[in-house]
C-alpha cells in the first residue's frame, strides 16, 4: 500500500480541533470534573496537570471515549460527537494510550502494530503488504523499530513506541497518553519525549497527563492545570515553572522539598555492613550505612538497584558475601530472618509486591508483624487496631478508615500504609524502592519528610528511585550502579549530570 | 511536621454509599439467596420444613461440606486440591485396615493421620516443584487412587462386624436429633472458620493467596503456609472418609470420586474468590447448603432431576461471573 492509499484509508492526516465544552463528571455525590471548557488545537502537545484526584485522568478518558461525561459536550472541528467507547473514539481518530500497555508481549512488533488489521489474501496473512504499511509508518514517524523483534523482549520505552505506532496505524490523529513516562528510565524517557515531539511536529495532536512537571513543561506547547475537578488555568507552557505549576495545582504552599536530611552524628554507629554481596543479578556489593544515614542507589533500570535491596532482604538467594546488622551477621538466607534481624523493604511495585488490594488497610499494615501482637497464634484485634491507628497517624494516613479496602486508597495513601507497616517494627535498616512512584505532589512531600524523620531518629535508609532528583534530594550519599555493580559514589552536593554520566558510561 | 494539604478524595471511582452497599451485597447476597430458596420451598411444599427433612438435609451435606471447608482454605491460599477425594479414599482404607488389627480407636486416628500425611506430601510436592496446583494435584490424585487400588487389590474393604458397629457412630443421632456427622461438620466449620478469621495463620493464608510476593517480602514463609493448608485439607478429607465409612460400613478405592469438584463448586457458589485471597469458611457452608437444598427441593417437588444439574451448573457460572466482575473492578 502506498502512502497516498494510506491517507485515503485513514482520511485526512490533519488532526481535528478538539473542544471540550462544559464537561462535568459526577459519581454519586462526588464531582470529579466540574464544568471544564478547553480547546486543543491541531498538532499541539497539550499537557493536563494536577494532583491525584484532580480529575486529569478522567478528563483524558472523556476525550478518549473511555468515560462518558455526565454533562457537557465534545466537539471535533466544531461538530459535536458522542464517544461512547474507546472504539468510537478510534473511529474519530482519537486513541487513548493508558499506563498499562496493551501489547501482546509474545508477538512481533509488526504483528502488534497491525493488530487486528493485518493484510490478508483470502484469510491468509500477507506479510509483505503488512511490511509495506509498517515501513510507511516508520517513514511518517521517524521511529526506528525492528518489525520482527518480540515485543515482550523490548524495553518498556520501545514498547510504548509500538503502542504509538499501533495507534497511528489505526488512523489516530489525536493521542491521549496517560503517564507515558512513569515506568521509564531516564534514557527511555528522553527517547519517548523526542518521539512524541516528532509526531506532533508532523501534525498529530498529543494530549498528555503526567506527574513529571519539568519534563512536561519542556515538552508541551500548552498546559492545563486542574484542581478538584475544576480547570484552573490554560496557558502556554513557557509561562510556567515547575514551582508555579505546583502552587496552581495545590492552590497553596507545599513543604519545601529541598529541605536537606539531618546531619549524621559523628558518633553514629554502623547499622549495616555489607561485604562482597553476590546474587544472581548483583556482584561484589560492599557498603556500610550508619545510624541516621540515607544512602541513595542510582542507576538505570536494570542496573541492579532493586536487586541489591532484594539480595539484602534475602528475597533473592545470596551466593556469597556477608551482611551484618549492628555487628551481628545475618546468616540465614531468608526474608523472615532478614526482617527479624532488623531490615525491612517497601518494594518497587505496590500492587505486585506489597499490597493485598482486596483486604483492609488494617490487615495490610499489620501484615509484616502479625506474630508481634498474637497470643498463642490468635490475632489480638483490639491491640492490632490501636497500634495500626497509631502508626497510621504517624504516616499521616488521613481520611482513611481502618476497614477501607486498600484498593480504594490513592497511590499516596497506599504508599504511606506500607511505611506504616514497618513502623510497627521499626527496622534498623529501611529499604525503599521507588517510594513516590505514581503519588501526588503532596503525598510525595509527606513521604520524603517521613523518610527524613525516620533517619533523624536513627534508622539507616537505602533509597532507590528512577528519579535522580529524588535520590539526590533525599540522600546523604549516592551510590551509582551499573551492570550489577557499584561503580561510583557521590555526596549530596554532586551535580545530577555527573551522576548520570557515571550511570551511563562507567 | 505539618502538611498544609487536605487529604485527597479517595472516592474517585465511586461514592462511598453505593460502594458500601455493593460491598454488603457482595458479602451477604448469597445468604439471602439461600434464605430465598428455603423460603420458597417452605411455602411450596409441606414436607420441606419438617424436622426430619432438615436433619436429613444437613446430614446429606456433611461429606461435600467437609471437603468444601478444606477446599476453601486451599483456594483462599491460592491453590487447588484436586487430590482431596483420593486422599479420602486412601485414608479411609488405611483407617479400616488399621482397625482390623488394632481396633476402632486406632483405626479412627490412623485415618486422620493418614489424611494429614497425604495432604502434607501433596503440599510438599506442589510447593517444592512449583508446578501449577491444579494439574499437580490432579496427577497426585491419580497416584493416590492407584495406591488405594494397590492397598485393597481393588476390592471393597470392611472392618470386622463389631468394629463396623463403632464406625457407625457418625450416622447415629446426637443433640437436637442431628447426626454426629452433622455435628462434626458444624464443629469443623466453626473451628476452621475461627482459625481462618482470628489467627495469624489465617491472616497468612489470605496474604499468600491475595499476593504471594507481598506476603513473601513481608517475611511470610509462603511455602509453609500452603503445605499447612494442604495438610488441613487432608484432615478434612479423612473426616469425610470416616463419615462415608459410617454410612457404608466399608471403603473402596473408587469412593467419593468426583466429589472434590462438587466441593469446589460449593466453595465458589458460596462466594469465595477462585482467584485466591478472598473468602470465608462460612461461605463454604452456605454454598454446600444451597446445593443440598436445591437437590432436596427437586426431590420434594418431584421435578425431573436432570434439570438439577442445569441449575447447579448455572449457579456456578453466575458465581464465577460475579467474582470475576469484582476482581476486574478491583484491579482496574
Amino acid at each position: 500500500m502506498s502512502h497516498t492509499e494510506l491517507i485515503a484509508q485513514h482520511g485526512s492526516p490533519s488532526a481535528p480541533q478538539i473542544e471540550v465544552r462544559g464537561v462535568s463528571k459526577v459519581y454519586g455525590p462526588t464531582t470529579v470534573l466540574d464544568d471544564v471548557n478547553l480547546t486543543i488545537s491541531p498538532g499541539e502537545i497539550h499537557a493536563i496537570l494536577g494532583e491525584n484526584g484532580a480529575g486529569k485522568s478522567t478528563l483524558l478518558k472523556v476525550i478518549g471515549g473511555a468515560i462518558t461525561a455526565t454533562s457537557g459536550s465534545l466537539l471535533l472541528d466544531g461538530e459535536p460527537v458522542t464517544l461512547g467507547s474507546p472504539r468510537d473514539a478510534i473511529r474519530h481518530g482519537i486513541t487513548l494510550i493508558s499506563q498499562e500497555l496493551a501489547v501482546i508481549p509474545q508477538r512481533s512488533v509488526m504483528e502488534n502494530v497491525m493488530l487486528g488489521r493485518w493484510s490478508h489474501r483470502a484469510g491468509f496473512a500477507h506479510l509483505a503488504a503488512d511490511r509495506v504499511r509498517f515501513d510507511d509508518l516508520l517513514d511518517r514517524t521517524g521511529f526506528t523499530l525492528d518489525p520482527d523483534a518480540t515485543v515482550g523482549e523490548l524495553p518498556l520505552g520501545i514498547q510504548q513506541q509500538v503502542e504509538i505506532l499501533k495507534a497511528l496505524a489505526r488512523g489516530a490523529r489525536v493521542l491521549c497518553m496517560d503517564e507515558p513516562t512513569a515506568a521509564l528510565n531516564d534514557v527511555e524517557k528522553e527517547l519517548l519525549l523526542r518521539v512524541v515531539r516528532e509526531i506532533a511536529d508532523r501534525g498529530t495532536t498529543i494530549i498528555i497527563v503526567s506527574h513529571f512537571l519539568e519534563e512536561v513543561l519542556g515538552l508541551a506547547d500548552r498546559v492545563t492545570v486542574l484542581r478538584d475537578g475544576k480547570l484552573i488555568e490554560t496557558n502556554e507552557a513557557s509561562a510556567y515553572t515547575p514551582a508555579s505549576i505546583v502552587s496552581l495545582m495545590v492552590g497553596r504552599e507545599v513543604d519545601p522539598i529541598d529541605q536537606p536530611p539531618a546531619e549524621v552524628s559523628p558518633l553514629a554507629q554502623t547499622v549495616v555492613d555489607v561485604e562482597r554481596l553476590e546474587t544472581r543479578h548483583v556482584h561484589d556489593i560492599s557498603f556500610a550505612l550508619r545510624e541516621g544515614e540515607i544512602v541513595g542507589l542510582a542507576g538505570l533500570v536494570g542496573s541492579g538497584r532493586s536487586d541489591v535491596l532484594l539480595g539484602l532482604l534475602g528475597a533473592e538467594p545470596r551466593r556469597a558475601g556477608t551482611i551484618r546488622i549492628r555487628g551481628a551477621e545475618v546468616k540465614e538466607n531468608s526474608v523472615s530472618s532478614a526482617i527479624a534481624s532488623g531490615m525491612a523493604l517497601v518494594p518497587e511495585s505496590r500492587k505486585d509486591q506489597a499490597l493485598l488490594l482486596g483486604r483492609s488497610v488494617t490487615e495490610n499494615v499489620a501484615l509484616g508483624t502479625l506474630a508481634q501482637r498474637s497470643f498463642g497464634g490468635w490475632v489480638r484485634r483490639r491491640v492490632e487496631r490501636a497500634e495500626v491507628s497509631r502508626v497510621s497517624a504517624d504516616v499521616d494516613l488521613r481520611g482513611v478508615g481502618p476497614d477501607t479496602l486498600t484498593v480504594d486508597l490513592s497511590g499516596g495513601n497506599q504508599q504511606k500504609a506500607l511505611f506504616a507497616r514497618w513502623l510497627l517494627h521499626p527496622p534498623a535498616l529501611l529499604m525503599v524502592d521507588e517510594p513516590t512512584r505514581g503519588v501526588d505532589v503532596a503525598a510525595k512531600a509527606r513521604i520524603h519528610s517521613l523518610i527524613r524523620d525516620l533517619a533523624a531518629r536513627g534508622t539507616a535508609v537505602l533509597v532507590v528511585s528512577s528519579e535522580l532528583d529524588e535520590v539526590i534530594r533525599l540522600s546523604h550519599r549516592v551510590l551509582v550502579m551499573r551492570h550489577g555493580r557499584i561503580v561510583d559514589e557521590f555526596d549530596r552536593s554532586a551535580r545530577p549530570s555527573d551522576i548520570l554520566t557515571s550511570a551511563f558510561t562507567k | 511536621m505539618t502538611t498544609l494539604i487536605t487529604p485527597t478524595n479517595e472516592s474517585s471511582s465511586g461514592p462511598w454509599g453505593v460502594k458500601r452497599l455493593q460491598a454488603k451485597f457482595r458479602d451477604f447476597g448469597i445468604v439471602f439467596g439461600l434464605l430465598a430458596i428455603v423460603l420458597g420451598l417452605s411455602v411450596s411444599t409441606t414436607t420441606f420444613l419438617t424436622p426430619g427433612n432438615l436433619i436429613n438435609l444437613v446430614d446429606q451435606a456433611t461429606v461435600v461440606g467437609l471437603l468444601a471447608v478444606g477446599a476453601t482454605l486451599c483456594i483462599i491460599s491460592g491453590v487447588f486440591d484436586l487430590s482431596a477425594t483420593a486422599t479420602l479414599a486412601v485414608s479411609a482404607i488405611t483407617g479400616i485396615w488399621i482397625s482390623q488389627t488394632f481396633g476402632f480407636a486406632a483405626g479412627f486416628i490412623g485415618a486422620i493421620v493418614a489424611g494429614v500425611l497425604l495432604g502434607t506430601i501433596t503440599g510438599l510436592i506442589i510447593v517444592s516443584t512449583k508446578i501449577n496446583s491444579f494439574i499437580g494435584t490432579l496427577a497426585i490424585s491419580i497416584i493416590y487412587r492407584g495406591l488405594a487400588i494397590v492397598l485393597t487389590a481393588g476390592a471393597i474393604v470392611s472392618p470386622p462386624a463389631e468394629i463396623a458397629e463403632s464406625f457407625r457412630f457418625f450416622a447415629e443421632r446426637g443433640p437436637f436429633g442431628l447426626t454426629w456427622a452433622s455435628i462434626l461438620f458444624g464443629v469443623t466449620v466453626v473451628v476452621l472458620g475461627l482459625m481462618l478469621s482470628q489467627t495469624t495463620y489465617g491472616r497468612r493464608i489470605y496474604a499468600v493467596g491475595g499476593n504471594a510476593e507481598a506476603a513473601r517480602l513481608s517475611g511470610i514463609r509462603t511455602g509453609a503456609v500452603r503445605v499447612g493448608v494442604f495438610a488441613i485439607s487432608g484432615a478434612c478429607s479423612a473426616l469425610a472418609g470416616l463419615v462415608l465409612i459410617s454410612r457404608a460400613g466399608s471403603a473402596q478405592p473408587g469412593m467419593a470420586t468426583g466429589l472434590e469438584l462438587t466441593a469446589i463448586a460449593a466453595v465458589v457458589i458460596g462466594g469465595t474468590s477462585i482467584m485466591g485471597g478472598q473468602g470465608a469458611v462460612w461461605r463454604a457452608f452456605v454454598g454446600v447448603m444451597i446445593l443440598t437444598v436445591i437437590a432436596n427441593g427437586f426431590n420434594l417437588l418431584q421435578w425431573d432431576t436432570t434439570y438439577q444439574q442445569v441449575v447447579t451448573g448455572a449457579l456456578i457460572l453466575i458465581a464465577i461471573a460475579a467474582d470475576s466482575l469484582f476482581f476486574k473492578k478491583r484491579n482496574s
